[in-house]
């Protein structure tokens, strides 16, 4: 029997744990600016997440512990707690965790096999049903009025178990990519409005800088080959592209690029989201289109459509492109290369 | 400096060769036994040209060749022929071959052994010499050299490849050849330059093999014959032929097509060596270095004479009893094997003794996730992970217009998957698949073709014979009566019924 | 260009490429019966009930036959059938017939009485021979159909197994 009798390091679960680690800078910054509270969803989604796949699997009769113990579960759930507003009640975080795992992941087939993005169709189910909690969005710490004890993030969290003489009074405040389509559907100029105290030097105050940590877990993940570069560099660039055209078509209407490389979850998206490999088209050529296609969309959902931001819906619809994309990008199979020059040989 | 083109893919896994190189090559004494299959090469099995109970000589011919794919087969040492019988062989699929056996009587005497003179031959000749002396690739596929070298593929060569890369883990018999025969390689690169007509010769080493390369260049400087030699980063699979032909002349030759229609030849460095012995010293191929590694405590090379069984090299190199499985050739391409009662034969450059420490038994593989790292790793620009998904739902035609045919099953995908997949596998299964239909299709195409043709024969009778029968109204009268004629059907009903009880009684 | 006169040649344009994209799908019956018979076994046994795999490919193209009657082409032939039409598989119809291993005729050319009513019924000439003289089986030609061995006054045809190495 001829057998591969070496193996390489390389596991599902080293290479969920090291997109996981990816991830920890994001989430060191994104305590920093909005509290610890993100670590509550983070933990409630995990659990979710877990419980749920146990459970399926032991439904669908498949083994548990080499699945479960993969980790795609849990970071499916990370990536999803992540992209959803900080202070989200529980019942929220757990039924987008619910969507995420049983119907987008196991119904199609459990690891593998889902055509769609787990952590956007979660979140996207869950924008759908329940818009007014998905749109509660906090301002960051340093330009809140007041700034929330973590007792009373806990509070917005588990508001069945509240304090009865708990009032809600952490601040909603419109993230920046909203604050953007408000003020320029009310004909204000960019310039007139960037006053305000929710833009920052490059996007939304806070918000750039969790991006930013985005991007350098994103390096370190090309850098541990686990990505290459055709989906990140190819969804920045478009949305930069776009941003730029826009911006220099009229200027006082559509923000410049850097706004958008590093405002809403277009870090989180170039290099986490668009990057599940079960997701995403697997020809280099395809990649690029995959990832031009997302960039493209989410601009237009950002710019014309009716939400904010747009990486979510972006992603899924290209998610069903994918069979297609992957179909018509294979790449030349080696002796079947077209020539390049008429001397192929180097004498 | 020659420019190296690269190629898309490859894989890094540790090397595993200083375990072995660090002793040189010894010569295994003679065992007791010999077992010598017919058929250690492509193409036709060898016919018996000894009895049992010849004696036999050192370098006699046991086995003639069948046909042009064939090659000769020769008694390693002196002795006596005690049988030709079916004997458990080295194979990917574990199968039995008819092999001659000797018991050999230790005095080995040989035959005469006389230099051929190759200045004197016709190509032709030397080919047929070739033949004769057994002459096949020593780089795994043992394919018969003479056959190689005298198919016409209507392009002159303009560029001789010797293959001394040797990338896989574990195995170190070329590089060791080449430390330390490296003249004997180099007149044996200059046979092959003659018989190729090449223009160009390039020995390919891999760097991590710094003694060979140097002895190497050594005797080519020595030489005198203008022969380059390359050194390759290491990387597996650089020694794959295709491969490396890209990596040196940028030429990618395709799937199905031959390095000599683009007028390349790639020879291993052994099937080098064993020219010169053939041509130089009049020897044929009576034994080969193999590198015996793993689970022993003194893993090193041997020359050993071919039909010694595997066990008596572990023996030599001192296996550990917590040995758990044997595997003839690297841990990439190789295979495993049940049980090393098994002799050596030409294709075995390797055999490793495996444990559960040195190789962890396979794991369950988990579904794939599609990451790419295959993609990434593979030489031959696939898509592995379509080809799988594709054969695994035995959609064999979808794996074909993904190319599944291209894939040189070298294993470096298994080497990467993150879930474990066995990947090469079900692509081998695949090939053989898909080789096998096409054969049914070719048969079935060639009968529809028979009957289409019988068809219109037929038709063609009739409207011949209708045309004939219109203008022939007299039939001429039998002259016989009917009790005649009854009489007659008679006799040959009876003599039907006996032909019949005849036939029933003697089946 | 008004709103309505865009959208009035989108609509044509949508009108043009969807009949183009459609005209590839359009089924030839001629060219479905080739198909079909390239991809049965060629046997000519006629066991499916047909005069041989012409008529049965016409048959199944023009929707009157099931594609589960060929035993020579056995579970593997009608996946290949259910792949090229698009429709489910079903198992084989064993009252046609039970898909047997290969097996070529083999003349007993001891018993053989030279009646050529064989040669008469091989579909694809695979046996040579003529009046008087003595009959034997292309074993590379034979499809193993076993329509040769009903004629046989002397029943002297037996089916062998494929001896390896004949295709």
């Amino acid at each position: 029997m001829k057998t591969t009798a070496i193996i390489g390091k390389l596991s599902v679960t080293k290479v969920m744990f090291k997109v996981m680690l990816g991830l920890v800078p994001g989430i060191i910054a994104y305590v920093y600016y909005f509290g610890p509270a993100i670590l509550v969803s983070l933990a409630i989604a995990s659990v979710t997440a877990l419980v749920a796949e146990t459970i399926l699997l032991i439904i669908r009769r498949k083994p548990v512990w080499p699945f479960v113990s993969d980790m795609s579960a849990l970071l499916t759930a990370w990536l999803l707690a992540l992209s959803m507003p900080p202070l989200s009640p529980w019942w929220l975080t757990t039924t987008a965790t619910l969507f995420a795992i049983v119907i987008a992941k196991h119904i199609f087939g459990g690891l593998g096999y889902n055509p769609f993005n787990p952590a956007m169709a979660g979140f996207a189910a869950a924008l759908i049903a329940f818009p007014s909690p998905m749109s509660h969005w906090s301002p960051p710490n340093q330009i809140a009025s007041t700034r929330v004890e973590f007792r009373d993030q806990l509070n917005h969290i588990f508001p069945e178990f509240a304090n009865k003489r708990f009032v809600i009074d952490a601040e909603s405040m419109a993230t920046p990519l909203d604050s953007l389509k408000v003020h320029v559907s009310i004909k204000e100029k960019i310039e007139d409005f960037s006053y305000l105290p929710i833009f920052g030097k490059l996007a939304g105050k806070g918000t750039e800088m969790i991006a930013i940590t985005y991007l350098l877990g994103g390096l370190f993940l090309w850098q541990q080959r686990l990505i290459t570069w055709h989906l990140p560099i190819a969804f920045l660039a478009v949305m930069a592209g776009m941003a730029e055209l826009f911006n220099l078509i009229d200027p006082t209407k559509h923000a410049n690029p850097l706004f958008h490389l590093f405002g809403g979850a277009t870090m989180l998206g170039a290099f986490f989201i668009i990057t599940d490999p079960v997701s995403a088209a697997t020809t280099p050529r395809g990649k690029i289109i995959f990832a031009a296609g997302s960039a493209a969309l989410t601009f237009v959902i950002r710019v014309f459509g009716g939400y904010p931001d747009g990486v979510a819906f972006a992603v899924l619809f290209m998610n069903m492109c994918v069979p297609l994309i992957d179909a018509y990008t294979i790449p030349p199979v080696f002796g079947r290369k077209p020539k390049k020059s008429s001397s192929e040989a180097a004498l | 400096m020659r420019k190296l083109f690269g190629f898309h893919g490859g894989i890094h896994p540790p090397a595993h060769k200083t375990e072995s190189t660090v002793r040189p090559i010894i010569h295994a004494p003679l065992p007791s036994r010999l077992v010598l299959p017919l058929k250690q090469h492509a193409g036709e099995a060898a016919i018996p040209s000894v009895q049992v109970g010849d004696h036999v000589l050192k370098g006699q011919t046991v086995g003639t060749p069948a046909s042009k794919m064939s090659a000769a087969i020769h008694a390693p040492t002196s002795g006596t022929v005690i049988a030709i019988e079916r004997h458990a062989v080295p194979s990917a699929n574990a199968h039995s071959d008819v092999c001659i056996i000797i018991e050999t009587d230790g005095k080995d005497q040989a035959i005469d052994f006389t230099p051929f003179p190759f200045a004197e031959k016709t190509r032709a000749e030397v080919l047929d010499h070739l033949q004769a002396m057994g002459v096949v690739g020593l780089g795994g596929a043992v394919f018969p050299s003479a056959a190689k070298l005298s198919a016409d593929h209507g392009q002159p060569i303009h560029t001789l490849v010797i293959n001394g890369s040797e990338c896989e883990p574990y195995i170190s018999c070329d590089s060791m050849l080449m430390r330390e025969r490296p003249d004997a390689v180099v007149n044996g690169v200059a046979f092959l330059q003659h018989l190729c007509d090449a223009r160009d010769v390039i020995i390919a080493i891999e760097d991590n093999k710094p003694e060979a390369l140097a002895a190497m260049e050594t005797a080519v400087k020595q030489h005198g014959g203008g022969f380059q030699i390359v050194t390759l980063p290491t990387m597996y699979p650089s020694g794959g032929a295709k491969q490396l032909i890209k990596l040196l002349t940028n030429i990618e030759v395709p799937g199905g097509r031959h390095a000599p229609e683009y007028g390349v030849q790639c020879f291993n460095s052994g099937t080098a060596y064993s020219i010169f012995r053939a041509i130089a010293l009049g020897e044929p191929v009576m034994t080969r270095i193999i590198t015996v590694t793993g689970n022993v405590r003194t893993p090193q090379n041997y020359e050993a004479c071919l039909g010694m069984s595997f066990r008596e090299l572990l023996n030599l190199a001192v296996e550990e009893s917590n040995t758990d499985g044997h595997i003839v050739g690297g841990p990439l391409m190789g295979y495993r094997i049940d049980s090393p009662d098994m002799p050596l034969v030409k294709a075995a450059n390797c055999i490793i003794a495996t444990s559960k420490k040195l190789f962890p038994p396979a794991q369950p593989a988990l579904p794939c996730i599609r990451c790419g790292q295959c993609v990434e790793a593979c030489p031959a620009d696939l898509l592995p992970h379509d080809m799988y998904w594709h054969a695994k739902a035995k959609n064999l035609e979808r794996a074909a217009d993904y190319s599944v045919r291209d894939c040189i099953e070298c294993g470096a995908c298994n080497y990467v998957c993150p879930s474990r997949i066995p990947l090469s596998q079900y692509f081998k299964k695949a090939k053989v698949e898909l080789a096998v239909q096409a054969k049914e299709n070719a048969f079935a195409d060639a009968s529809r073709q028979r009957f289409e043709q019988r068809e219109q024969r037929l038709a063609r009778y009739e409207s011949e014979h209708t045309v004939s029968l219109a203008g022939d109204t007299h039939k001429a009268p039998t002259g016989a009566s009917d009790d005649e004629t009854a009489l007659k059907n008679a006799a040959v009903q009876a003599a039907l019924s006996r032909a019949r009880a005849r036939r029933t009684s003697s089946s | 260009m008004s709103a309505d006169a865009l959208f009035a040649s989108i609509a044509v344009a949508t009108g043009v490429l969807v009949r183009r994209a459609l005209s590839h799908l359009r089924y030839d019956a001629a060219t479905l019966e080739n198909k079909i018979n390239a991809t049965l076994p060629q046997t000519q046994c006629g066991l499916c009930g047909y005069a041989g795999c012409r008529p049965y490919a016409r048959a199944i193209a023009t929707g009157l036959a099931g594609i589960n009657r060929c035993p020579p082409g056995g579970e593997a032939g009608i996946e290949k059938l259910s792949r090229l039409l698009k429709i489910n598989t079903t198992s084989l119809d064993t009252s046609r017939g039970v898909t047997k291993a290969r097996a070529i005729a083999v003349i007993d050319e001891v018993h053989c009485i030279g009646c050529t009513l064989c040669i008469q019924a091989c579909p694809v000439d695979a046996i040579l021979g003529a009046a008087k003289q003595m009959h034997t089986v292309l074993s590379r030609d034979c499809t193993g159909c076993e329509l040769c061995i009903p004629p046989c006054p002397v029943d002297c045809i037996d089916m062998r197994p494929l001896p390896a190495g004949i295709h």
